[in-house]
């Protein structure tokens, strides 16, 4: 069943999802996930927040990852977002001048996460926005979400995805600003004040 | 209340019926799990109520979402794909190769791409500080591994046929044996987390993780094939898992090249 035939025109089945699981933790997060941002980098922004679970409590093991483009608005195609050395086969962390625009954090014992990375630019009709992929235990299929940062009205108002939510939808992609390029983005699961999420097709 | 193996085999059941009776009804065949599957207690609260908003990507070539991260030789190391030769011992266990290819929903190879993998040990247990399972560690087998897929789409890992292991979903709840998978595609849109199996575990029916795919052939395509061409002699048995990564991606863009 798992040699997937691919000699005929008509494509192939997906293979199905599943949790990542409650023991990723040694294997998945790597030094330096959440530094995306090279050192120093003059554009550099901090986002935060909690993922809350549907009765509101903070989950300790959710893995987030954060994809997104420089400032210019381009997409990074340089590898090296999880560095290693060959004598320990350990990790390196990043190279600290390349930006590779790919974060991993695994929440901590309160359920808080953060990442440092560079102001997304624009692309095209969209407003500037991290890509954000949500994967814990429990969760049979990530989710997909997306971080926009506050602060441009016009470029939300012409947004082809935050124009369709409503008020109160739509807010729960926009990121709380806390000044000095620090912004506040919490994911809620299930429940009151529910995260938008996507499903591309 | 204890929740015992007959509830959740009801449960499963129940589930299994319901998709079923859908299918029989018209709706579309469903190659991945529901994330509100009860009989998987941690879904319970873990999971959005509201529906997903869904996006045309064929709409926007600008998508942050179309493409993906690179990751090059930077990223690995020699011996990551092979799992018995990271510490100066052997680990304890049969030797197993797995191996197969990376593949999109046209059956394309998806190339140089990571591959990322996690495990129990021969005993079941994880190397990881969380874990309750009181089976013995084994000094000289982490779990982890990671490689890239190479320009057919082909990924190999050396590893140790991993236990299964008993978790708390209720009362006598065992994982049939696993492999955790995280794979990265050619767009972000194909992120892909998921777990391969044995053929032929006895497992399989009780278990409400393997289960949440209520659909019978994606369930079969979680299971890999044993493949005597990929057992090594004198030292490994071999096991075939092609997977084929969901989601759109922006075949436009090379057609247009
Ligand atoms: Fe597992």
């Amino acid at each position: 069943m798992t040699k997937i035939d691919t000699s005929g025109p008509e494509g192939v089945l997906p293979t199905p999802s599943h949790t990542v699981g409650p023991f990723y933790g040694y294997a998945l997060p790597f030094r330096g996930g959440e530094e995306i941002a090279p050192l120093g980098h003059p554009d550099t922004i901090t986002v935060h927040g909690y993922v809350y679970d549907g009765e509101g409590r903070p989950l300790p093991d959710a893995l987030l990852e954060v994809w997104g483009p420089g400032p210019d608005g381009s997409l990074p195609a340089v590898d090296g977002s999880m560095r290693r050395d060959p004598a320990s086969g350990g990790f390196l962390g990043r190279n600290g001048v390349e930006f590779t625009g790919f974060g991993r954090i695994q929440t901590d014992a309160d359920g808080h996460w953060y990442v440092r990375t560079l102001r997304p630019g624009a692309r095209g009709q969209n407003a500037p926005y991290l890509s954000m992929c949500v994967f814990a235990r429990g969760l049979l299929v990530h989710l997909f979400t997306r971080i926009y940062l506050p602060g441009d009205a016009t470029a939300a108002a012409s947004d082809p995805l935050l124009s369709r939510l409503d008020e109160q939808r739509r807010g729960t992609l926009i990121a709380g600003d806390e000044g000095n390029g620090t912004y506040r983005f919490d994911i809620r699961l299930q429940g009151e004040g529910e995260t938008v999420f996507l499903e591309f097709q | 209340m204890t929740l015992t193996q007959h509830d959740i085999d009801q449960e499963i059941a129940a589930e299994h019926a319901a998709y079923e009776k859908r299918l029989a009804e018209g709706a579309p065949v469903e190659h991945h799990p529901r994330r509100d599957y009860a009989p998987y207690r941690s879904s319970v609260l873990r999971h959005p109520k509201q529906p997903l908003v869904a996006i045309d990507v064929s709409k926007d070539p600008e998508l942050v979402e179309l493409s993906s991260p690179a990751f090059g030789e930077r990223d690995i190391t020699g011996i990551d794909n092979d799992l018995t030769r990271q510490h100066t011992g052997e680990p304890v266990g049969e030797r197993i190769t797995v191996s197969g290819r990376l593949l999109d929903r046209d059956g394309r190879p998806v190339r140089g791409q990571l591959v990322e993998i996690w495990q129990a040990n021969s005993a079941g247990r994880y190397a990881h500080q969380r874990e309750q399972h009181d089976a013995p560690l084994d000094p000289n087998f982490s779990g982890v591994g990671r490689t890239l897929t190479d320009a057919d789409g082909f990924y190999r890992f050396t590893t140790i046929q991993p236990g299964p292991y008993p978790w708390r979903n209720h009362v006598n709840a065992w994982r049939p044996a696993h492999i955790h998978f995280s794979v990265f595609g050619s767009a972000f849109t194909q992120r892909l987390v998921t777990q391969m199996y044995f053929p032929n575990d006895p497992l399989f029916p009780y278990d409400p993780i393997l289960q949440s795919v209520t659909d019978d052939a994606a369930r079969q395509r979680l299971v890999a094939t044993y493949d005597h061409s990929l057992s090594v002699p004198e030292f490994s048995l071999g096991y075939h898992w092609d997977i084929v990564l969901d989601g759109p991606h922006a075949t436009w863009i090379e057609e247009g090249r």
